[in-house]
């Protein structure tokens, strides 16, 4: 049986060459992080480079920066299941994807941090729901239940199809499409669950990020103890999600051969929004340095100073380079508006706000209010190793994920051919007085 | 109930570092090798800032002992995800050791800068070994610590006074700090107590704490003629 949509299915029954290398170098960099995290645990967190008074590092910094990338998915695809996008139907599934990964990812991040993690029950055995990472251990266990429910349940009628078609690991398929016959009943409870879990999922989503920046907020450090904080992570969270949806898209496309459904058009709609979000974000980084440059408290004035012009002005330029220029510049102009363009400028993005969360938590550790030493943090090998495992972890994740299931959600697609049209049109004449003849 | 709180008379205070010696023998604080200490990774529990004013050769050096100040409202307490961190009725702010999971968020949220870490395994000079204080517990690697304000003495003062079916008397519990002090610099009392020297030094029109526009309610006390 060959069906129309037999490309989607292509990645599932045929592995090439090239996957299994870059899984073994991929494995390869995961066991070399293994080895350094071990190492970490035996002999302390002396072998990072955190001190007093940085006594945080890349950990903290990646555990929001990853979790920023996983608001890519579930916010993204809820939004534009939400608005009736229908432009939104190849893209879904391989944003939900991210997020359950890198969430997976980012949620062990401040496990890696901990001086004890042989003591992390104490956070149940012990733990003060008054304490900011606390809520943090809430949202996030709760935002990783609601997107991977959110990933799977859109899944169950393609799992179902490739249990249909047979072969291999059939018992796995028959077990997770949970007797998916794709009946009028079936369809219709599929969809109700879809639409309340997407409502469901974008409150949590956003909770998450607040209470992510709420860790720094909540404290009286200078440079932290800020309000718009909570949105401004938000922001800074779905602006870094796009710029990630749009490379995992762009090199999918080009490695499965998927131009047939991620057109130039979504790269436009999405790069649109990229721009906007980049504009949002300067807003708000605006804002806050404004404020605190105007009002000159000095402790405050110290923090933005060792951000404008002191050790880390190389950093807080370029990411104000990588977030706002560049993206600003490629993503206004149709000239550069093309695949490469919005490829380039992602890539850009998601090295700005990687900077960002660096530029937020170090300097403010770094500048202790007291006349002390200013702090200095030279990240070791092992946290760029456990960075750069970090990084395997999601890609290899994501290639297997393409192993076993379809990326492009076959029924969406296909239910947009069929229905999505009719209904679009009526939608417009809805909208319109007087469209048509009638 | 009482409420401890410390003085340091800063016009007194002759900056030589005795209270640092004192505080690391009397609380087994691990030795950090000097280059480690070079990284920031040096164990205080008490401290000297200095800040210099003025420039060659007209210096002015300003040295400033720093213990943990055990606030009325500490910010370390709030933040705490296990509850390693607590203030007890007396106002002391303590560390369980064998509770902290190392997520150095307290030191995180200290204004004062004033917890530090066990970034490696504690070591100590060899012959140190046979000299611990057996008061006050040995640390592990992974977890913060910090000034307790000799809160172990406190213990076998209270024994002695229920001994003797009294009240503590002003001056009787004391910092290792405050007994090591060659200036006679430090106090060390109950503020709430109106006899005490130390209310009366903190009442004093020299008195002020670090950063009080904060809110956290230190409760060790500056005595400086510049304020």
């Amino acid at each position: 049986m060959i069906e129309k949509d037999e490309q989607i299915f292509k990645p599932i029954y045929q592995t090439g060459k090239g996957f299994y290398i870059t899984s073994v170098i991929l494995l390869m960099i995961i066991a070399w992080s293994l080895n350094m995290y071990i190492k970490q645990v035996w002999y302390g967190l002396g072998v990072t480079g955190m001190n007093q008074p940085v006594t945080w590092g890349f950990y903290i910094v990646n555990f929001v920066f990853f979790i920023g990338i996983s608001h890519a998915g579930t916010l993204i695809s809820a939004i534009l299941r939400l608005s009736k996008a229908e432009w939104r139907r190849p893209i879904t599934r391989m944003a939900e994807v991210i997020t359950a990964i890198v969430l997976a990812i980012g949620g062990l991040h401040p496990i890696i941090d901990l001086g004890r993690p042989d003591r992390l029950l104490n956070i149940f055995q012990s733990g003060r729901l008054q304490s900011p990472l606390l809520w943090d251990v809430t949202s996030i266990t709760a935002y990783f239940t609601a997107s991977t429910v959110y990933l799977y349940i859109p899944m169950i009628p393609d799992i179902a199809r490739i249990r249909d078609r047979g072969g291999k690991l059939k018992w796995l398929y028959t077990f997770m499409a949970w007797g998916y016959q794709g009946t009028e009943r079936h369809k219709r409870v599929l969809n109700r669950a879809i639409n309340i879990l997407m409502v469901m999922v974008i409150p949590i989503a956003v909770s998450v990020h607040t209470v992510i920046s709420y860790i720094f907020s909540m404290t009286l450090q200078p440079g932290w103890h800020s309000t718009i904080f909570g949105p401004y992570f938000v922001v800074g969270a779905i602006f870094s999600g796009i710029a990630a949806l749009l490379i995992v898209m762009i090199a999918f496309r080009k490695f499965y051969h998927l131009e047939k459904y991620l057109r130039e058009i979504h790269f436009q709609y999405l790069g649109t929004l990229l721009l906007i979000m980049s504009i949002i974000w300067f807003y708000f980084t605006f804002s806050e340095y404004l404020t605190g440059i105007f009002g000159a408290e000095p402790h405050e004035v110290q923090i933005i100073m060792y951000k404008f012009t002191g050790p880390f002005a190389v950093f807080f330029w370029s990411m104000v380079l990588c977030n706002f220029m560049i993206p600003v510049i490629v993503l206004s102009f149709k000239k550069f508006k093309t695949i490469t363009g919005i490829f380039i400028a992602s890539c850009t993005v998601v090295v700005g706000m990687w900077l960002e969360r660096l530029v937020i938590v170090v300097p403010s550790l770094a500048n202790p209010r007291l006349e002390l030493p200013m702090g200095i943090y030279i990240p070791t090998l092992t946290e760029w190793s456990l960075f750069a495992g970090g990084i395997s972890v999601f890609i290899l994740g994501y290639m297997l994920f393409s192993k076993f299931f379809p990326i492009i959600s076959i029924w969406e697609v296909e239910e947009g051919r069929t229905e999505g049209l009719k209904e679009v049109e009526e939608r417009i004449h809805s909208y319109l007085p007087a469209i048509s003849n009638h | 109930m009482p409420k401890w709180a410390m003085v340091i008379d800063l016009d007194k205070c002759t900056g030589c570092g005795a209270c640092i010696a004192a505080c690391k023998l009397e609380n087994n604080i691990a030795i950090v090798a000097p280059a480690e200490a070079q990284n920031g990774r040096v164990m205080f529990w008490l401290d000297i800032i200095s800040s210099y004013e003025g420039e060659y050769p007209a210096v002015k050096v300003n040295r400033i002992p720093k213990p943990c100040f055990h606030c009325d409202d500490p910010p370390c307490i709030k933040v705490c995800p296990v509850g390693a961190t607590y203030k007890n009725e007396e106002g002391l702010v303590g560390q369980i050791y064998h509770r902290c999971i190392g997520c150095r968020y307290c030191m995180a949220a200290c204004p004062y800068t004033s917890k530090v870490f066990n970034w490696e395994k504690p070591r100590w000079l060899d012959d140190t070994y046979s000299c611990f204080n057996p008061d006050v517990s040995l640390r592990m690697v992974g977890v913060v610590e910090k000034c307790s304000f000799c809160a172990h003495r406190l213990i076998k003062i209270k024994e002695n006074a229920a001994q003797e079916k009294r009240a503590i008397r002003d001056g009787e519990y004391i910092p290792a700090c405050m007994e090591n002090c060659p200036a006679d610099a430090i106090y060390f009392g109950d503020i709430d107590n109106k006899e005490s020297v130390v209310h009366n030094l903190a009442h004093n029109f020299r008195a002020y704490r670090i950063m009080e526009d904060l809110g956290v309610e230190p409760k060790v006390y500056y005595l400086s003629k510049k304020f």
